[in-house]
């Protein structure tokens, strides 16, 4: 206790409840009484753990090892082959034998202690490898395509494209809905922007496009404060309500203002990216001629892939960054409790509008990325109901959460065209069944079960932006959702 | 404990003039004037409804009052006609080095806390919840990190000039987190703490923006004695150690009794009564609007609470 209680001795009791408030002073903080448990000593110890892990492996493994099947007359033959499934599980018995003995040694609590240590870190840990892996997928992705799918490697590279292209929306939506707690329907607007700014640009000033992406940016950012200011004032239904029509009513001047758009003709002929200068094509001066490589059309997409990995990667970097930042937890802040915010002297005002402005920024950034992949733009590009698939994968993620972003992504875009070719369901329904007709009503009932067993999305906790002593996360219930929810 | 001084009157860092708020026909607070003494602990006291916390909404600007001045002084000495001329200039407030002078009916709410320094709590605790104790008061000093990471440019690339300020940042959160008795508790959610504990934490928050004048709505209710008892020292060692004025609406009369240097008494948004706690106690006035007697009546009260008059106070320690 600190000069508090010492200031407060003074208006303590006299006498017998003086005492009796010592008494109960000096029990504070003492914990009940348990028996001590019965303390393994470390062989005995690491032969439990390593039983425990061979029972394991040996149930995970038996149909894999214990027994094969081989193609015989008429069918398929069973046979044992006890012998390979004992020696793996005399594997995984020495292995973590030695593991407990040598590495884990004493300090580390075994099975006893095991539930509580992982109550407390186990998400975090959880959350830091997987992605970390996800990284690792993500960075090597082309190569293991072209090495164990070279027969679909452009289809998956073009789907993650795709997949990627909306975890960075996602990112970007994450900041305004996530983290400031502003509901936005319009996130597809500044898409919008983002792509038009370049096609026009590129178009009409013969620019290139990394010239083009940071203003493309840039005009996005500055949309999302023109979207900001009509909007400060409200709250609940109301924001989304503006902030929808806000997005339809870029769509509607993109299609109706014919002589700068196009109207519903679109923009043709925008540009590839380039390689500092080296463009993806045949012939010379081209990314494959100056390398000497021979010329193939997967080049490009690998070259886009690692544009849309990067850029996704730098909307995360700087989310993560602001987060640990005053204005990233002032977001956070304005998410928990407005009132509060302006009584710590927080213009509340200025939040508001950097948060979108960030958003918005990012989401110009993958705007202007989507319009040179396609290298065509009309306004059918950017209708609702993107603004409601991006929505959905912050959602379904867990609000703030930036794995989740990703998690859903990969679930949402994958799933969807992972139906597609979901043949295999024939044999439940017949033959006449068509997959591709059943996938959004599929899909459907997919996140409908995700919403009831995980309300608040995949990953509903939050991770605290500083930390004194120990990191932990805070539940889902705890944190507030802000307006429009 | 008890000031003999007026210094209220000699030394007010806050002066309320005239002020007058009306809600449609209503007049929740009427023709009001008082001050509060640097460096004293005032208390804004009166029954149920009224008008004291239309009055703290109006120091701290989330409300604008329909009629009067509050003004602020950060120093010592200004005259009463600095403050005449700055009104007259149309001006929020003047910041010269020694006589600087702050007219909070004119500001924003979050300009009062961010540039006169006025923080306040409010009577139903709101902290972030779902962010942790530390974090809340990190959030309280949102503006002097803003400038030290150059808004956000400065802070992305980590340049060595935020990280010390946000090393400072934390060491002050975490010196405040002592304080007030939280330090162990610093990385659980503020929703997690109990009561009382989030009574100090917004306290604490509130002291985290580095003010001259802390607004307190209530800050004893729903505590338990021991609980308010401490936050009697708790308060004494802001006002002593610290040299922030203290304003509070408090209920608990243990409470305000004990430590309040001023006491201001209202009822039906007026004043009726303005002194030392010894003064008011004795006030004919607030016994009738407490006790709700006639005036032919309160002579009588009076001689009966002469009898019991050391009972509020010993009351603040021992329930």
């Amino acid at each position: 206790m600190t000069d508090t209680t010492s200031s407060a001795s003074a208006n303590r009791p006299e006498g017998a409840e003086r005492l009796s408030e010592d008494r109960r002073d000096a029990m504070r903080g003492e914990p009940p009484f348990v028996e001590a448990p019965s303390e393994d000593t470390r062989l005995v110890r690491s032969l439990k753990e390593a039983a425990i892990t061979a029972a394991l492996v040996a149930v995970l493994t038996v149909f894999f090892f214990a027994f094969s099947t081989d193609i015989a007359v008429g069918g398929l033959s069973l046979t044992g082959n006890v012998s390979l499934w004992l020696k793996w599980i005399a594997v995984a018995f020495v292995a973590r034998f030695l593991l407990s003995y040598f590495v884990f040694g004493g300090e580390r609590p075994s099975i006893g202690g095991w539930k509580k240590v992982a109550a407390a870190t186990a998400k975090l840990r959880l959350g830091k490898i997987v992605g970390v892996v996800l990284l690792l997928v993500a960075f090597t992705l082309p190569f293991l395509l072209s090495t164990f799918l070279p027969s679909q490697n452009r289809y998956l590279l073009d789907l993650a494209i795709l997949i990627l292209t909306y975890v960075m929306l996602g990112w970007g939506l994450n900041i305004v809905v996530g983290l400031a707690g502003l509901l936005d329907l319009g996130y597809v607007a500044f898409y919008a922007v983002g792509a038009y700014s370049f096609a026009l640009l590129a178009t009409n000033f013969d620019l290139g496009f990394w010239v083009c992406l940071p203003m493309a940016g840039l005009f996005a950012a500055m949309w999302g404060i023109v979207l900001g200011f009509p909007v400060l004032r409200l709250r609940g239904d109301y924001l989304a309500i503006v902030t929808l029509a806000f997005g339809e009513i870029i769509r509607v001047v993109l299609l109706n203002w014919y002589d700068f758009t196009g109207g519903p003709n679109g923009i043709l002929g925008i540009p590839k990216p380039t390689l500092f200068g080296l463009e993806f094509s045949r012939g010379e001066g081209s990314f494959s001629d100056f390398f000497g490589l021979e010329y193939s059309s997967i080049q490009r997409f690998v070259f886009l892939y690692y544009i849309i990995l990067a850029l996704a990667l730098l909307t995360n970097f700087v989310t993560m960054r602001m987060r640990k930042l005053p204005v990233g937890r002032a977001w956070e802040a304005l998410r928990e409790d407005e009132i509060a915010c302006r009584s710590l002297g927080i213009n509340t005002v200025n939040v508001k509008l950097t948060a979108f402005a960030t958003g918005a920024m990012f989401g110009g950034f993958a705007g202007s990325f989507f319009a040179t992949r396609q290298g065509f733009i009309s306004p059918e590009s950017f209708t609702f109901i993107e603004s409601a698939i991006i929505l959905a994968i912050v959602v379904l993620g867990g609000l703030g959460s930036q794995l989740g972003v990703v998690i859903a992504s990969v679930v949402m875009i994958g799933g969807i065209e992972l139906l597609r070719n979901l043949t295999g369901l024939q044999a439940i329904f017949g033959a006449g069944f068509d997959p591709t007709q059943y996938r959004m009503l599929i899909f459907g009932l997919a996140m409908v079960v995700i919403m009831v067993w995980k309300p608040r999305g995949l990953v509903s906790t939050r991770s605290p932006s500083a930390v004194y002593k120990e990191k932990k996360t805070i539940g889902a219930d705890l944190v507030a959702q802000g307006e429009g929810h | 404990m008890l000031k003999e001084n007026r210094n209220w009157a000699a030394d007010p860092v806050l002066s309320v003039e005239h002020l007058t708020m009306r809600f449609g026909g209503l007049v929740a607070v009427d023709d009001l004037s008082f001050d509060v003494g640097r460096g004293d602990i005032t208390a804004l006291i009166g029954p149920n409804g009224a008008g004291k916390t239309t009055v703290f909404n109006c120091v701290t600007g989330f409300y604008k009052p329909t009629e009067g001045r509050i003004a602020l002084r950060r120093k010592h000495g200004v005259s009463p006609q600095a403050i005449g001329d700055l009104t007259k200039s149309g001006k929020q407030y003047s910041e010269d080095a020694d006589k600087a002078v702050f007219l909070l009916e004119r500001m924003a709410d979050f300009k009062i806390t961010e540039v006169a320094g006025v923080a306040r709590t409010f009577q139903n605790i709101r902290l972030f919840g779902g962010m942790t104790v530390l974090e809340n008061l990190l959030v309280a000093q949102h503006n002097k990190l803003m400038r030290a990471s150059g808004y956000s440019i400065a802070g992305l690339l980590g340049l060595p000039g935020y990280r010390r300020a946000a090393k400072a940042a934390q060491d002050l959160a975490v010196e405040w987190l002592r304080r007030v008795d939280l330090i162990d508790r610093a990385d659980d959610p503020a929703a997690d703490l109990p009561y009382g504990d989030q009574r100090r934490l917004e306290i604490a928050r509130a002291l985290c923006t580095d003010p001259v004048l802390l607004c307190l709505d209530e800050p004893a209710a729903g505590l338990n004695p021991r609980e308010s008892a401490e936050l009697n020292g708790l308060l004494k060692s802001i006002r002593n150690d610290h040299g922030v004025s203290v304003l509070l609406i408090e209920h608990d009369m243990g409470v305000v009794m004990e430590i309040s240097d001023h006491i201001v008494v209202l009822d039906y948004g007026k004043k009726i009564s303005d002194g030392t706690a010894a003064e008011v106690r004795s006030d004919p006035k607030v016994i009738a609007a407490y006790l709700g007697v006639d005036d032919e009546e309160v002579e009588e009260v009076e001689r009966d609470l002469e009898v019991s008059a050391a009972r509020p106070s010993a009351e603040g320690g021992t329930r």
